[in-house]
Formats: structure tokens, sequence, C-alpha cells
């Protein structure tokens, strides 16, 4: 073995923990149930949703939905976007009325999301919004992340704060409710009207978001895909050893 | 992590062999029995190898080639302009590292440096002491272009860290107070096309620029919001009419405590039990309440955020400044006018 041989590989492994920063993620699994489109009008479904709500919701929306002083918001307008999407995340109903909506595993089964959803539709608002990611550009959808969403969700959607609340990971959330999300603003998020973003941008961001469940990790490892912080550490403990073992390598020590 | 040990473990066998192979092939070559007594380097001769010194000398032409390229790439400005800088600056110190340690290995004759002078007085001593100083370098046969590379390399290198020290002071000139903001520029959005007050409903948050000026001034973007105009507390001599119509409010973008990019806001979807709309910044969470003149609420920021005062075109709903900001833009300095508090 030549001395250069040793040293090289020294140099590469040096050069491959400093750029081996990303891997597999841990599968998200996708949960969260698929709403289907927002054509649920059947009068048989409103009554029973009018139903579960005055039992289930009525406490702070009040029994006809106009919401309650001090407790919760009128729901007038709301629209199925805002109630699909409250009740098939499990953000609602809430314990008590001045917590932080999180996810959750959905209270309600599919059926009973899709009846309150058409109850709460027939109060007037947006319907579903209809979002198709494979049809949106994952390059745009990146760009309109970085640019709308990232300041609080991070660049690969794993969430961060906001003062005064938490931006969720959005690597459960479906196409559907990424979309709605973006037009509803739920909790503290801000809105984003058509003008803002359009239907193909929209389209490009639940492509991207979907992405973000298992991004491609070219350089190896994720380290939990949330930044710089991680990312260093491993850099500098990997990095630095490989350092001193090139030092080590290239000096001598005097025998005595 | 199991890769990770694997590499490690690796890494480790690789060195502990090649040392002992790298020992054993040393003594071989001079001549020392396997196990030998003095692998001192300071004994080990090292003749003049001109092909080690051309080396070197390239490697020192490489490094300063790499710190003029440092400096041209921080004045001209090149696509993925701060990767070919980082690919200067990292090559430029690898040649410069590689050069010394060829020189280090095989250019600077290894000597046992032990030297006995009882006085200096006698004339014969201190001839023999210039004459071994001398000889000192012998070893070296092209002296002439290792110091002339090396120069090189020391101007190069030099320029290169001296170069950056020009970010260090921008002439800022008046652009702090000198926006590019008169009473009548025109809203846009980043492609230039006007911004409608419609544009702007409750709950959203759009960014705004002044028509005509570059993206890259500092002055130009704004953050544009929309509050019920019944919750507005804005400060004394702002009246809403001027700069606030429709419940519309346009603040600088330009955090004032380290200049980052206010690209966050917060607005709450039912008022009752959630903290109430805020204006944020992603990099240290300095918090503003746009409802009461952008107010710092939270956060290491010193001062409010510059409010711009709005107008909306009656006849095409475009939304125009109404003049300038209430305050100096941008982060906290020395004497910055601390007005719009």
């Amino acid at each position: 073995m030549t001395r250069a041989v040793p040293l090289a590989l020294a140099i590469v492994c040096g050069a491959l923990a400093i750029w081996d920063l990303a891997g597999k993620p841990p599968s998200a699994p996708a949960q969260a149930p698929p709403s289907a489109g927002g054509r649920v009008a059947v009068n048989g479904l409103v009554d029973s949703g009018r139903t579960l709500f005055q039992q289930t919701c009525s406490s702070c929306h009040g029994l006809d939905g106009r919401g309650r002083q001090g407790r919760g918001p009128s729901l007038i307008g709301a629209g199925a976007q805002a109630a699909d999407f409250y009740l098939s995340t499990g953000r609602m109903p809430l314990a008590d009325p001045s917590d932080a909506p999180v996810r959750t595993k959905p209270q309600f089964t599919h059926a009973q999301i899709r009846a309150l959803t058409a109850y709460v539709a027939t109060l007037g608002g947006p319907p579903i919004p209809r979002v198709d990611a494979a049809a949106g550009s994952i390059a745009l959808g990146q760009e309109s992340f970085a640019e709308h969403c990232a300041g609080c969700h991070q660049i690969l959607g794993r969430g961060g704060i906001v003062v005064g609340g938490i931006a969720p990971p959005l690597q459960q959330a479906t196409s559907t409710q990424v979309a709605e999300a973006v037009r509803i603003g739920p909790y503290l998020m801000p809105r984003f009207t058509r003008a803002q973003i359009g239907q193909h941008e929209l389209n490009s961001l639940a492509r991207y978001v979907g992405f973000t469940k298992s991004p491609d990790d070219l350089g190896g490892w994720s380290i939990g895909n949330i930044g710089p912080i991680p990312e260093g550490m491993v850099g500098w403990f990997l990095g630095l050893a490989s350092l001193l073992v090139v030092a080590v390598l290239i000096g001598e020590r005097v025998r005595r | 992590m199991r890769s990770l040990g694997r590499m490690l473990g690796f890494v480790l066998a690789a060195i502990l062999g090649w040392r002992r192979s790298a020992q054993r092939h040393a003594e071989e070559l001079e001549g020392i029995p396997p196990g030998g007594r003095d692998v001192d380097p300071r004994r080990r001769h090292v003749p003049a190898d001109p092909r080690a010194e051309l080396l070197v000398a390239l490697l020192l032409l490489l490094t300063g080639a790499c710190g003029v390229a440092v400096v041209v790439l921080l004045i001209v400005e090149v696509a993925n302009g701060t990767q070919w800088l980082g690919l200067a600056f990292g090559l430029g110190f690898g040649a410069l590292a590689a050069a010394l340690i060829v020189a280090g290995k095989r250019v600077v004759p290894q000597e046992l440096a032990v030297e006995e002078r009882p006085k200096f007085t006698d004339p014969e001593a201190v001839n023999e002491t210039v004459e071994m100083v001398r000889e000192g370098g012998e070893g070296i046969s092209r002296r002439g272009l290792l110091a002339g590379a090396a120069g090189v390399a020391a101007v190069g290198i030099g320029g290169a860290l001296i170069a950056p020290a020009a970010s260090l002071g921008p002439n800022v000139a008046n652009r702090i107070d000198d926006t590019p903001w008169r009473r009548g520029t025109r809203v846009v959005d980043a492609r230039g096309r006007a911004i409608l007050a419609a544009d702007v409903v409750q709950g959203t948050f759009v960014t705004g620029y002044a028509e005509g000026a570059s993206v890259r001034d500092v002055g130009s973007p704004i953050v544009l919001v929309r509050l019920d105009p019944s919750v507005l507390r804005l400060p004394a001599g702002r009246p809403l009419a001027e700069w606030a119509p429709q419940g519309l409010l346009a603040y600088s973008k330009i955090c004032t405590h380290a200049a980052c990019a206010i690209s966050l806001y917060r607005y709450p979807s039912f008022r009752a039990t959630q903290p109430r709309p805020a204006l944020v910044c992603p990099c240290h969470y300095s918090t503003f309440d746009p409802a009461r003149g952008a107010k710092v609420i939270f956060g290491p920021a010193g001062r409010s955020l510059p409010q711009l005062p709005l107008a909306i075109d009656a006849a095409t709903g475009e939304l125009r400044a109404n003049g300038g900001f209430s305050g100096s833009i941008g982060p906290a300095w020395l004497d910055v006018d601390r007005g719009g508090q």
C-alpha cells in the first residue's frame, strides 16, 4: 500500500461525511381519509348531519351554527371546505374552546364527516376545493412553497413555530387538505386567495407537499430533514473527526 | 447508523494498517532494519528535489489564482456565485495546505537543531554560525521560484481575505431614508403587475414593491394586510384615511432587528380564543402588531416597522403610496431615527 491511497481514502471519507447529509426519512403513513368531491347534498345526509351537529358541535358553534360569544365562531359562510378540513384532520371537535386545534385521529367516521360537512355546507360558503396534484409541477410547487409556506412550515414541510402557535408538519396531509388549508387559513395561518395562488399553483403545492413525504435525500441521510442544526452537528462530528484522521496521517510523532 | 459505524471502522483499520506499512517503508528506504532505531524526522536527510519544488510552486500558484478568483467573484455577479466562491475558497486553501504538506515533507531539509554556542565574540565561531545558517537552506535549489510562487499565493489569499471587508461597510448612502416610494408610486407584485385593493382581503398577506424600483432595493418591499378599521389603533398623526384606507395597511418588509424579510403573518380564525394578528420575522421571531402601527410585541426588534401611507386609485382600484415611510427602514444602528416607535 502506498502512502497516497489511504490519504486519499481519508479525504474521501471526510468529504463524504460533510456531503452525506440526508437519507431515508421514516415513511409517514398517509392515514387521513380522502374526502370525496363537493357534491353531498342528499337531504337525508343533511338531516343526519344537523342532528350530529346539534349533539357534538353546538356547545361552541351554537344550535344553528351561528357561533357562541367567546366559545366558537359562526360557521355561516365557512362552507364545506372548512368543515371537511377541520373534521377530517381531527382538529375538531376541541376538548376546550381555548385549545389550539392540532391534527389528531379523526373523531368521526367517514360517513359522519360527510354528513356534518353536508350540513355545514347548507349554511353557505365555499365547497371543498378541487385539486389535482398529478397535474401540478413539482418545481413550481417548491418555488411557491418556499415563497408562501416555508417561513412557518419549513421548506420540507416538517413544521415549525410562529409566535403564539405551532405550524404543523404536513406529511400526513392529503392533497385536498392542503388545498383546504391554503384557502381557509386555519387557526393562525393566513389564507391565500385565487389571485395569490391560482389553480395550477395550488395543484403544484399539493404535489410538492406530497413529495416532502419522501424527499430524494440525494446526499444519503435525511437527519430528520429538519435543517442545518442537526446536519451541522453531524457535519462537525464526522467532518472534524475526518480532519483529525488526516492530521494524524500527514503528521509524524518524534520518538524519544 | 450502521453504515456510519462501518465507515468509521473502515477508516480506523485503514489508518492503522497504513501507518504500520508506511513506517516499514521508511525504514527500508533508510536502510534501517525492521523495528528500526531512529526515525526522528529531524535527522532525516531530504535532498533537493526539483520535482517536489515544482509541485509546491504550482500548488502555490493555484492558491494565488483561486484567491484572485474569489476577488473577481465578489466583484462580478455570476450565476451560482455563492457556490463558485465556496469552490474557489476551498480549492485555494486546499492547494495551500497541499503545498505546505509537500514542502514540509519533501523540500525543506530536516535536521537536528541543537546548537551549542558558548560565546559569539569569537569571530571564527560567528563565521561558522553564519555559514551554518546559510547552509541550512542549501537543500532547496529553486529558491526564487518558490519565493515567487509563495508571493503569488500570499497576494491571492490576502486579496481574497480582504475583499469581503468591502461588504462590511456598504455605502448605504441615503437608501435607508431615501426609498423609492413617493406620493403616487404604484404598488406592484414581484412580476410588476399592479396590486389592487381588492386583492388584499382580510386574513391574507401580500408582498408589494415600488413600481420601477429594483426588487433588490431594500427600500422597495412592503407587506400589505387588511384589518377591520374598527380595531386599528395607529399612532397619533396617522389618520386612517391617509394611512389605512378601508383598513389596508402597508409596512416595510425589512425587519428592524436584523433586516430579514417579514414573511410570517399570524391571523386568527377566531379572535375570542386566539392570539391577535401579527407580522412575524422568521429569523428571530420579532413580532409586530399591524393594528397598532407595527409596534413590537415580542422579540428582539427595537422599533416598529416603518409604515407606508396608502391611497386607493378611485378609477382602477390600484394601490398607490400616499407618501414616504413613517421612519427609517431596516435594522437598528447608531443614531437611527427612532421616530415611528
